[in-house]
């Protein structure tokens, strides 16, 4: 295989291939074990008898403010959603801080509130936690770290090897939101229409979804990478391959005129309050009909199918008809016209 | 007198072309007995006779050889006389080895093509006459050795009429393995779009497929290599309705002559040109429309030239009366691969096409039409395909075993056996899914066809490239290869240059070893390694890959960098024509925002035409350089200002000297023609200051071009007449395309020299 690098990367945590290559090279090795190995957004264990998803992600955003959120609400929303897409009723989270010395009080005042707000909202609570304090440009503000522990929802089973061709892929939502939104703050772009991060939490939808649809076969959230990375892992873990409609893609005008302006693909975006469902066809209406009734979701549909050729691969059919794939990709997109 | 016996080791392209009838001839009239067989490593001779007849024989081996055949080299060794008492053509032996090429396919013979348009022959206006001197080959060829059994004639049993030509070594179809006549072989038939019969086979399927193209029909047409769609190109309605059916909005349309006369009418053509017209490789030749040219408007519209070909396959002489000229452009959707399968050409043609002209043999390699042009007497490749490919490119030196797999655009791969390099077809874009699967095929193939396994994989720096990631899943030893010094290297080895020359990769954007986007390069290369010595200062592409197909991005950023946020203010049409939204384009650029760092020349030109006004946004690849090309046409170009400054060891020619200029110019309202030479010749007038000082520095005297820029005529000609002028020799690609058509080559001469 390829040659890995002989320094860490801004794109070893960029989701990408460089970030799966670092946890199939390096980590999976030193850290193999049963959990580990399923790969999921989050370990499922079995303690006396107790089904339980526990998962953990760190929080670097930046800025620590964006249109629709903060770095808490974002540290709050992801650990819950990465325990939804496991099939888990997420229940207790924890916290740890890292914060740079000088960091104003009222900001981290505002970024702790959020993450009560969205516990709340998510129905879990932040049971235990930590805080480091760093020297001035240590870190940048602020960085959090949440784990999160959930319990599994009866008689669901989402797993990549349940995702079989002939299967509906559905997209709760606009794509691209949350990344627009950070990027345009971050960098300090005034856009035509405000775009708003779609950072929410997922949880009360998922678990609905399970209950009246306990068939559905596969989760996940499409954050980094966005929807085109999120499939390609999916297509590979499961053996399959992924057929996109674009026209089907639903994305925002208002994201769509600035991914054409700044020359962003809206299938690599990242979202914060999007899923992606794997469900047979026959069952896919309902789906939808469960997802329409939500605020979160109401723009939900169908974006492709699960396909038995191309295997590992993911193809876009677009707008005139063409087949394109659609690759992973291992960092930033560079033009590949010569 | 006695008798002297040799036994004769022959290479090359010796088999399917007639050469074991030709020797069988050849023999009987210098008395010579023994035997000729085909190997799989070529074709072995036993060849008894008197000494002087015996020399002449094997003189005349290769000086007389048969059109299509290319005799590499003759081994003799002499041996015991055996008393042969005649000679004989022995069955094919079986060994091993497989070295034995491949012919390209072959255009119409004129002895064929007689017989064709003859009542009394016996394959009168039968569509799929052809003999050892001409016809399908690559193109039908499943495996090796070459033999009928593994090629798509399997299916047809000859009739005993062509069985007996078949069997009889003074024939001209001796051994000729798609040899059919209307009794056995493959036929025509002509449909409607649902698959209704317009006209069978027995009744006369050209007239009326030729009635309508007279009524402006388009016709999705299945011949040699794949799909064309065809449509009488003297109606502009018809080739409009084309490019709207197509999705092509502007790109040129390659035309099909009846013949030479034809085209004669309409363009200038001279010896050379017509001598690559007639050519049994029968390319499209890129010609200069002449002053009775009225060919539909919107065939080649604002362009000076038009592509031309002529008939190549017995269909195309039944189609065309020699006056009539037809459209004839790959069978697909714009930017997707031609159609050759008949189930998928039907299924993505037939939004297209109004009839379908197709035929019952099927296709096995995917070629499409060669594209040529003449620059400086000799043969100048736009994409190197049907009548060229499987031939290989001759090296200076045997090389290991190495499979190259290409670029991403324009992708062709090379495999190299000894001193052979097979180039592919041209491929395409890879990102499209079947062009993909094609490629990954035409590799296993051509792997198959030599025989060959590579023992090193050579593949492109840029690691997004899909061919560089399918070179990652070979296991085999990678070498990865500077795109602009593949470039340069694929000149270097068609010239069987081995001592260091100074590259100009003029290009569009390849990856550069920094992690930035290079393509105005000029290299000191040999095959092993490359310094850069200089390159065209840097922009930035705002929008990433948008900039690449929105010129005008480009050009707000040079204006930008000339003058500051002042540039508003300048009386430009560009300035006040630019779209919304490019206030937040800029700020994003500023910031770094997807706007990465390229200095390909290419890239200049677009910059170039979009603050002209030329082009703003293209509809295909290098449509604003082209059109920047036509704009200067008739003008004489003035050298404007630009800089030349070193910088750790390097020299970057500064542009924005020049860009400055042209906004000056603009605003006296200066000819646009007159800017657009102006740009050219001062573009290579620095090129070529900066070529100078680095053969002075360096005291090399040999220059090499490459990269897409110089498919740009207007640019290489001035480029090589101001090196030439200044004694240093250039070199120029004449045998693969300048663009990433010939990348393969260079990546795999490169690793070659590396894994040797
Ligand atoms: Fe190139
Ligand atoms: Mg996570
Ligand atoms: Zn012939
Ligand atoms: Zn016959």
């Amino acid at each position: 295989m390829h040659k890995m690098p002989e320094q860490i990367l801004l794109g070893h945590g960029s989701g990408g291939r460089l970030s799966q290559d670092l946890i199939k090279n390096i980590m999976l090795p030193a850290f193999q074990n049963q959990a580990l190995a399923e790969m999921h957004d989050g370990a499922r264990l079995t303690i006396n008898g107790t089904k339980l998803a526990f998962t953990t992600d760190s929080y670097v955003v930046k800025p620590r403010f964006f249109p629709g959120g903060n770095i808490g609400k974002l540290a709050v929303c992801g650990t819950v959603n990465d325990l939804a897409v496991c099939g888990a009723q997420p229940l207790y989270l924890s916290a740890g801080f890292i914060l740079e010395e000088g960091l104003s009080m009222a900001e981290f005042r505002q970024i702790v509130a959020s993450m009560a707000e969205m516990a709340a909202a998510a129905g879990v609570e932040i049971v235990t936690g930590d805080t480091k304090v760093v020297e001035k440009g240590a870190v940048d503000g602020i960085y959090i770290n949440t784990a999160g522990v959930g319990a599994m929802l009866p008689g669901v089973q989402i797993a990549a090897n349940r995702v079989k061709p002939g299967q509906d892929i559905i997209v709760s939502g606009f794509l691209g939101d949350h990344a627009i939104a950070v990027m345009s703050e971050r960098h300090g772009l005034t856009l035509p229409a405000q775009i708003v991060s779609d950072c929410a939490p997922l949880n009360k939808l998922i678990q609905k979804l399970l209950t009246e649809v306990p068939e559905i076969a596969m989760l996940r959230d499409p954050t980094r990478g966005g929807l085109a990375t999120t499939l390609n892992e999916i297509a590979v873990d499961a053996g399959v391959g992924v057929m996109l409609d674009e026209n089907l893609i639903p994305v925002r005008p208002e994201v769509q005129a600035v991914c054409a302006l700044l020359g962003f693909d809206s299938l690599y975006l990242a979202n914060e309050g999007k899923v992606i469902v794997f469900v047979e066809k026959e069952l896919s209406e309902k789906v939808l009909t469960i997802m329409h009734q939500t605020e979160t979701a109401g723009a939900a549909c169908v974006v492709g199918t699960v396909t038995e050729k191309m295997s590992g691969q993911v193809v876009l059919k677009t707008k005139i008809g063409g087949l394109r794939l659609l690759d992973m990709l291992s960092g930033e997109q560079l033009p590949r016209i010569c | 007198m006695t008798c002297k016996a040799v036994n004769l080791h022959i290479t090359g392209m010796i088999q399917g072309v007639g050469f074991r009838p030709f020797v069988y001839n050849l023999a009987r009239y210098w008395g010579i007995k023994g035997w000729v067989s085909n190997t799989a490593r070529g074709v072995d001779i036993r060849a008894e006779g008197l000494p002087a007849s015996l020399d002449a024989f094997i003189a005349a081996l290769k000086s007389q050889a048969p059109p299509l055949a290319v005799v590499d080299t003759i081994a003799v060794n002499h041996c015991k006389p055996g008393g042969y008492t005649d000679f004989a053509i022995k069955p094919s032996g079986n060994s091993e080895v497989k070295t034995a090429l491949v012919s390209p396919d072959v255009a119409t013979c004129p002895a064929c093509r007689e017989e064709l348009l003859n009542p009394a022959d016996r394959r009168y206006h039968y569509p799929f006459i052809n003999c050892t001197n001409c016809g399908p080959r690559f193109s039908i060829i499943q495996d090796i050795p070459y033999d009928r059994r593994a090629t798509t004639m399997q299916q047809f049993t000859m009739c005993p009429d062509c069985q007996a030509e078949y069997d009889n070594p003074a024939n001209r179809r001796f051994h000729a393995q798609p040899n059919a006549c209307p009794a056995c072989g493959p036929g025509y038939r002509l449909v409607d779009t649902n698959g209704r019969q317009v006209a069978v086979r027995d009744q006369d399927v050209f007239a009326v497929a030729k009635s309508l193209l007279a009524e402006g029909a388009i016709l999705a047409i299945k011949g040699l290599g794949g799909y064309h769609l065809a449509v009488n190109a003297k109606e502009e309605a018809a080739v409009k309705r084309l490019r709207t059916r197509k999705l092509r909005e502007a790109k040129p349309f390659a035309v099909m002559a009846g013949s030479l006369a034809a085209v004669k009418l309409q363009c200038n053509v001279d010896t050379k040109e017509e001598a690559l017209l007639t050519s049994q490789a029968r390319p499209i030749v890129l010609v200069k429309k002449g002053a009775d040219y009225h060919l539909a408007d919107s065939l080649a519209p604002g362009n000076p030239y038009v592509g031309v070909m002529l008939p190549y396959t017995p269909a195309h002489y039944l189609l065309l009366d020699e006056e009539d000229m037809v459209v004839m452009t790959s069978g697909n959707v714009s930017d997707e691969p031609i159609a050759y399968q008949d189930k998928d050409a039907f299924e993505r043609l037939s939004i297209i096409a109004d009839y379908f002209l197709l035929h019952n043999r099927d296709i096995h390699c995917r070629t499409e039409d060669s594209v040529v042009r003449v620059v400086k007497e000799e043969p100048y490749f736009i994409r190197r395909s049907r009548g060229y490919v499987p031939a290989p490119v001759r090296l200076a030196q045997p090389l290991p075993p190495v499979l190259a797999v290409g670029g991403e655009l324009k992708n062709t791969f090379c495999l190299t056996r000894g001193r052979q390099a097979f180039i592919s077809c041209h491929i395409g874009d890879l990102a499209n899914l079947s062009t993909y699967h094609s490629y990954i095929e035409a590799i296993n193939h051509f792997k198959k066809l030599l025989a060959l396994s590579p023992e090193v994989v050579a593949c492109d720096l840029h690691p997004e490239y899909l061919s560089t990631k399918y070179a990652l899943t070979l296991g085999l030893p990678i070498i990865p290869v500077q795109h602009h010094h593949a470039h340069i290297a694929a000149v270097m080895a068609e010239h069987h240059l081995t001592e260091p020359v100074i590259g100009l990769a003029f290009d569009g954007t390849g990856y550069g070893e920094d992690g930035t986007l290079w393509g105005g390069e000029f290299l000191v290369a040999d095959l092993k390694g490359y310094r850069r010595s200089g390159h065209l200062g840097y922009l930035r592409l705002p929008g990433g890959e948008n900039a690449i197909r929105e010129p005008w991005r480009l050009a707000l950023w040079l204006l930008k960098e000339i003058y500051g946020q002042d540039f508003i203010n300048l009386n430009l049409p560009f300035i006040r024509q630019l779209p919304a939204g490019w206030e937040l384009l800029l700020t994003a650029a500023e910031k770094g925002v997807n706007a990465p760092l390229a200095d390909g020349a290419g890239r200049i030109f677009d910059a170039a035409a979009a603050l002209l006004g030329v082009r703003q946004v293209i509809t295909y690849e290098g449509q604003a350089a082209i059109e920047l090309e036509q704009a200067a046409q008739g003008a004489n170009g003035r050298v404007l200002p630009y800089d030349i400054v070193s910088k750790n060891g390097q020299l970057i020619l500064d542009y924005k000297p020049l860009f400055a200029g042209l906004c000056h110019a603009l605003q006296q309202e200066t000819a646009i023609s007159q800017l657009a030479a102006d740009f050219h010749i001062t573009l290579a007038a620095a090129a070529c200051e900066v070529a100078r000082k680095i053969s002075q520095a360096t005291g090399i005297k040999k220059v090499a071009l490459s990269g897409g820029v110089f498919q740009n005529i207007t640019f290489l000609t001035q480029v090589v007449g101001m090196l030439m002028q200044h004694d240093l020799i250039v070199y120029l690609h004449r045998q693969t395309p300048a663009n990433d058509g010939g990348l393969s080559l260079g990546q795999a001469v490169i690793a070659g020299e590396r894994s040797r």
